[in-house]
């Protein structure tokens, strides 16, 4: 699967409403580590059919960094049924993404 | 076996395997994290010659390209020890034991923490490290810098022109960074000093909602009301899982000089993890070049 981009329109029906977990990156495009996780969350994306993986533009979407509570990016948070259940802060190697999604 | 391992891809690193690529020996660079090290974080690079602006991923996307073009090997796996014997040198990371004839050390450094207790847990919840990054989450809130150094005063200045308030809490009563900069601040109306305290607890319900300030000659503890803290009271270089095989000083950076030379003949040290007194970008670079060619010439003698 490919990475979805997630707005405040469609993060409802996108990830609230999921049947699968869903994995949200937050980040923004000033942001180098953000940038250097992006190929990491591809490739994650693309190899795991169990997880969907969302990315939330903060600039584009603030009232979604606001109500989740991202004041640092890059921030990955893991929905299940609506809910946050993991999150992690910072530029993180893939097997510790892997292990946030399936641990 | 490979001629020379590197153990870190930032600026240093990454300079130094395109040198040794260029005369030919092989390369494998160890990286823990990613590509990039610490200048990622910077989102705009001024003062590097030929680039009037780039940004820290640029640059270090560049630097990358490069040196995987000219043929380095990178391997994402964190080096966790050096061996030297006689046969040669051996790396060992978390998963692998690599064995070279010579090894660059350019591990850089990371951020010092304040070592109060939920502080880990309270990152991105309110404790940053990096203004630049996250100051536009504070537009309009009160915050607060921990520090005394260039860094603290330079994310002070930076967040000066978000924030409503920027408290600058420095433990000692004055300032160790540029007086240009002392100067900038003293003229903003929303920035208040706090001199000779150091904050001793963080108060937080899931987010951080206040910081206690203790004064060290009254002992006199403030509370204050924030939304973020950041913190630059320094950096620590990453060389501790070398400390048994090379020479560290007291802050344990590597004691090497200008030649990069180690205490071991084979092993070298690049960047901002050895004693020096200009830690930037191009000096850096510089370091990963002389390392690279006295690594170099090391590989050829041996």
């Amino acid at each position: 699967m490919n990475v979805i981009e997630v707005t405040t329109a469609t993060f409802e029906e996108e990830v609230i409403k999921s049947t699968k977990p869903v994995l949200v990156d937050f980040n923004a495009d000033w942001c180098g580590p953000c940038q250097m996780l992006k190929p990491t969350i591809e490739q994650i994306a693309s190899e795991n059919d169990n997880v969907k993986i969302a990315s939330v533009n903060i600039d584009d979407n603030d009232d979604l960094a606001f109500k989740y509570n991202v004041s640092s990016i890059p921030c990955l948070v893991l929905f299940k049924n609506g809910n946050e259940v993991k999150r992690s802060v910072g530029l993180k190697p893939k097997p510790e993404i892997l292990k946030l999604i399936n641990g | 076996m490979y001629d020379i391992v590197i153990i870190g891809a930032g600026p240093a690193g990454m300079t130094a395997a395109i040198y040794a690529r260029r005369a030919s020996k092989s390369v494998l660079v160890l990286e823990a994290l990613s590509y990039g090290g610490q200048i990622i974080n910077t989102p705009d690079i001024e003062n590097y010659p030929v680039a009037a602006h780039i940004s820290g991923f640029e640059f270090a996307t560049k630097v990358y390209e490069q040196a995987q073009a000219l043929g380095a090997e990178f391997v994402f796996e964190k080096a966790v020890e050096i061996r030297s014997d006689a046969n040669g040198k051996t790396v060992v990371t978390t998963d692998n034991e690599y064995q070279c004839k010579a090894v660059i050390i350019a591990t850089g450094s990371e951020n010092r923490k304040l070592g109060l207790d939920n502080e880990e847990e309270l990152v991105g919840k309110g404790i940053s490290y990096c203004a630049t990054c996250d100051g536009a989450f504070y537009r309009k809130k009160t915050v607060a810098v921990v520090g005394g150094g260039n860094t603290a005063l330079e994310d002070a200045l930076y967040l000066a022109d978000l924030a409503e308030t920027v408290y600058l809490i420095h433990r000692r009563d004055a300032f160790r960074g540029d007086e240009a900069t002392v100067e900038a601040l003293k003229a903003r109306a929303n920035v208040r000093f706090i001199y000779n305290s150091t904050v001793t607890k963080l108060i937080a319900d899931n987010r951080l909602d206040a910081v206690e300030v203790t004064d060290k000659n009254t002992g006199d503890v403030t509370k204050i009301e924030l939304n973020g803290l950041f913190v630059a009271v320094g950096r620590i270089p990453e060389n501790q899982n070398f400390a048994s095989l090379i020479d560290l000083d007291g802050s344990g950076y590597i004691k090497a000089g200008e030649n990069c030379l180690t205490n071991v003949p084979g092993i070298f040290a690049a960047g901002d993890n050895r004693v020096k007194n200009v830690r930037q970008l191009v000096t850096a670079t510089a370091d990963g070049a002389v390392a690279a060619t006295e690594a170099i010439r090391f590989v050829s003698e041996h």
